[in-house]
């Protein structure tokens, strides 16, 4: 097991592109981190300069406490999952998961025993004499999982494995390669761009935009105490409402956004009314979207199918927050209020990442 | 293409009725379209094949070229005639080494050079540029070329020699002033060789090379990550996902030395005393040079079979290159 760190890594392809922009962070032993951003914000660049595949401009690596900027990848103890899962085509699933030990020199009995070890803990002891090309998406996942398995590796890296997965089969190898990384206990790192993947399965998410990191924290974290506007907005869907408010931007989850009654009976202290105009009703089966707009800017509430709603289609319903539920951001640089403030007395970091 | 004619295809056709769309319709369109490549088959590969068939059974010169009637044909006789002459069974043997050799050395020479090739280096566009270049030019040019680097008198390579003291009197390949390059027998093969594998081994290496970077770049990562030095990843990975493509251009090659005529034709003429000779030189000497059409088209004839076999086998790699 082991610890990964990065220094002030960075990564410069040419003049314009900075992929990986001085990215700090520090795993826990044993930890699920999820590197989370859009496409193309260097998540695989940062994950493939930790596995040593891309020399970083500058910045340093350490995994296990240990620098390992000039080692080769198969002296950092790690195993990576590619997109592609980039099965050997030309040889049997049996010698595929082989390989790396083949290449470690273990001698066949040894050998024998852990490719079988590791095919039965994924389930595909039944296809040990197949080629890939005769295996279901499901499966090469699987495949390219053992291989990386069967190493015994410090680290696990892994690149989007589920993305070239059916919507149906991703959900359940989500909870499946959840489940397996709890087993195993290994220290991994899991790269997506899908919010729902990295809220699902992570220890804790690393947002990521255009090189840089936005904030690292638990999904909880992200998702109720966003560091930024940008985090807000990437994370959950409907993202965050965003209201314009002087210098400030007033932002609260769709789902505390709720329909006031008309008497006011809902009133009280802790809320925050705003009257929703051309409102606009979107019905989704177990929940409903009501889309509109609150001091002219567009704005999302979610409440359940059921929910007492009485407003017709252009029409305007005041609508409630309850305080609690309110996060201020700084309009200009997007930060959040009382964290921008925080940060000015201790330069702490923007929430709460464990280790760093 | 004509046979796969749908019946929706069909129904467009008697639907619109017209004859405006009479050239859209596949039965005609497909037989119109492959008009011109059948008749140049026909023209340039069938009618010279069958003929030379047909010569191989008969007495026919280059005097008397006619077949006159069944008088003429001969049967077998032309083929006893050749395998009984030494200089053909020379020819044969010298057709398949020159081949077998030089195709050898060249598939290793392609592999390690694709290799390199591969690798990032500065100015790598002006040297594959250049290694290409023998390609481009005329087998003839090039060999005349040849001809001149390998003269027995103003040889270039002689007097290279000579300056470093290697050639001449007193020295280690002394005392003659020159190698006599194309009149010494092992020379002269050597010559041969070297000039096929001068020949083949730009094509190869830029088939392999070709191969070579269509190999995912996930891939050799993965081989990488795995721990996989250098030569386990050639000899487990690049070679392997490389052969099929090695075999096609093997192939290819294969069939430019087994049939090719200039290199021993230009260089050595067959010599000395026929110890270059190859069947495509040897089937000319005989059939037009000897007037002998009959006996030369039973030699080139030889060539056929083990053609046809390469061909199938080019096909069959092709396809199951498609199916993967
Ligand atoms: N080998 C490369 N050469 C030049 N630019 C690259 C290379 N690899 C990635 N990039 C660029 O770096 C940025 C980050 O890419 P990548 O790490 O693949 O993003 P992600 O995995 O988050 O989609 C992109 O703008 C991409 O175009
Ligand atoms: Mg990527």
């Amino acid at each position: 097991m082991a610890v990964v760190e990065t220094r002030k890594l960075s990564k410069r392809f040419s003049d314009e592109v900075m992929a990986v922009d001085a990215i700090d962070l520090r795993s826990t032993d044993g930890e699920f981190l999820v590197l989370l951003g859009p496409s193309g914000c260097g998540k695989t660049t940062l994950l493939r300069m930790i596995g040593g595949l891309e020399p970083p401009t500058s910045g340093e690596i350490l995994i296990g406490d240990r620098l390992v900027n000039h080692l080769p990848p198969r002296a950092r103890q790690i195993a990576m999952v590619f997109q592609s899962y980039a099965l050997y085509p030309h040889m049997t699933v049996y010698n595929n998961i082989a390989f790396p030990l083949k290449a470690q020199k273990v001698d066949k009995a040894a050998l024998k025993l852990k490719v079988d070890w590791a095919a039965l803990i994924l389930g595909i002891d039944g296809l040990l004499d197949r080629k890939p090309r005769q295996l279901s998406g499901g499966q090469r996942q699987r495949v390219a999982l053992a291989r990386a398995l069967v190493r015994e590796p410090n680290v696990f890296l892994l690149d989007e494995p589920l993305s070239n997965l059916d919507a149906q089969r991703r959900a359940s190898a989500r909870d499946e390669l959840q489940q397996f990384q709890r087993d195993i206990g290994t220290t991994t790192i899991y790269v997506t761009h899908d919010q729902i993947e990295a809220m699902g399965m992570g220890d804790r998410i690393v947002v990521i935009e255009q090189g840089r990191i936005r904030q690292i924290g638990t999904p909880r974290e992200i998702y109720e105490e966003p560091a930024d506007t940008y985090v807000a907005t990437f994370v959950g869907s409907p993202p965050m409402n965003l209201i314009p408010d002087g210098g400030d931007l007033v932002g609260f989850r769709p789902e505390s956004f709720f329909p006031l009654d008309d008497d006011g009976r809902s009133s009280g202290d802790d809320l925050v009314r705003f009257t929703l105009t051309d409102a606009r009703e979107e019905y989704l089966g177990s929940e409903k979207l009501v889309y509109g707009e609150v001091n002219g800017v567009k704005a999302v509430a979610r409440m359940a199918t059921n929910a007492p709603l009485s407003v017709r289609d252009g029409g305007s319903a005041p609508f409630g927050v309850h305080k609690q539920d309110l996060r201020i951001f700084d309009r200009e640089s997007g930060l959040r209020r009382q964290l921008a403030r925080a940060a000015q007395v201790e330069p702490a970091p923007v929430s709460g990442a464990p280790g760093r | 293409m004509s046979a796969t004619t749908t019946s929706g295809g069909a129904a467009v056709g008697a639907a619109s009725g017209g004859e405006r769309f009479f050239l859209e319709r596949e039965k005609v369109l497909g037989p119109l379209m492959l008009l011109p490549a059948v008749i140049y088959i026909v023209a340039l590969v069938g009618f010279p094949l069958v003929l030379a068939v047909l010569y191989a059974f008969t007495n026919v010169t280059v005097g008397d070229p006619r077949i006159d009637g069944t008088g003429d044909f001969v049967g077998l006789d032309n083929f006893r005639a050749v395998l009984n002459d030494n200089v053909f069974r020379k020819a044969l043997r010298n057709t398949i080494g020159f081949t077998v050799i030089s195709q050898i050395i060249v598939i290793i020479l392609a592999n390690i050079l694709s290799l390199v090739l591969a690798a990032d280096f500065k100015g790598k566009r002006l040297v594959r540029f250049l290694i290409l270049l023998p390609w481009t030019t005329p087998i003839a040019l090039g060999v005349l070329g040849w001809f001149w680097l390998l003269d027995s008198v103003y040889s270039p390579i002689d007097y290279a020699l000579r300056r470093l003291d290697l050639l001449g009197p007193q020295t280690p390949l002394g005392p003659a002033r020159n190698m006599y390059w194309l009149g010494e027998t092992e020379l002269a093969r050597f010559a041969v060789l070297l000039v096929h594998i001068w020949r083949t081994l730009p094509l190869a290496t830029v088939i392999l090379l070709a191969g070579l970077t269509s190999i995912p770049q996930d891939i050799k990562d993965a081989a990488n990550v795995d721990g996989a030095g250098f030569w386990r990843q050639l000899f487990y990975i690049r070679l392997p996902l490389l052969l099929p493509i090695m075999a096609v251009a093997s192939l290819f090659s294969i069939v430019f030395t087994f049939t090719d005529l200039t290199v021993s034709l230009v260089l050595t003429r067959g010599g000395p005393v026929n110890d270059t000779q190859v069947l495509a030189t040897w089937a000319y000497f005989k059939g037009i040079q000897g007037g002998s059409l009959a006996q030369g088209a039973a030699i080139a004839l030889f060539l056929l079979p083990v053609l046809i076999a390469i061909a199938i086998a080019m096909l069959r790699l092709a396809r199951r290159a498609g199916a993967d």
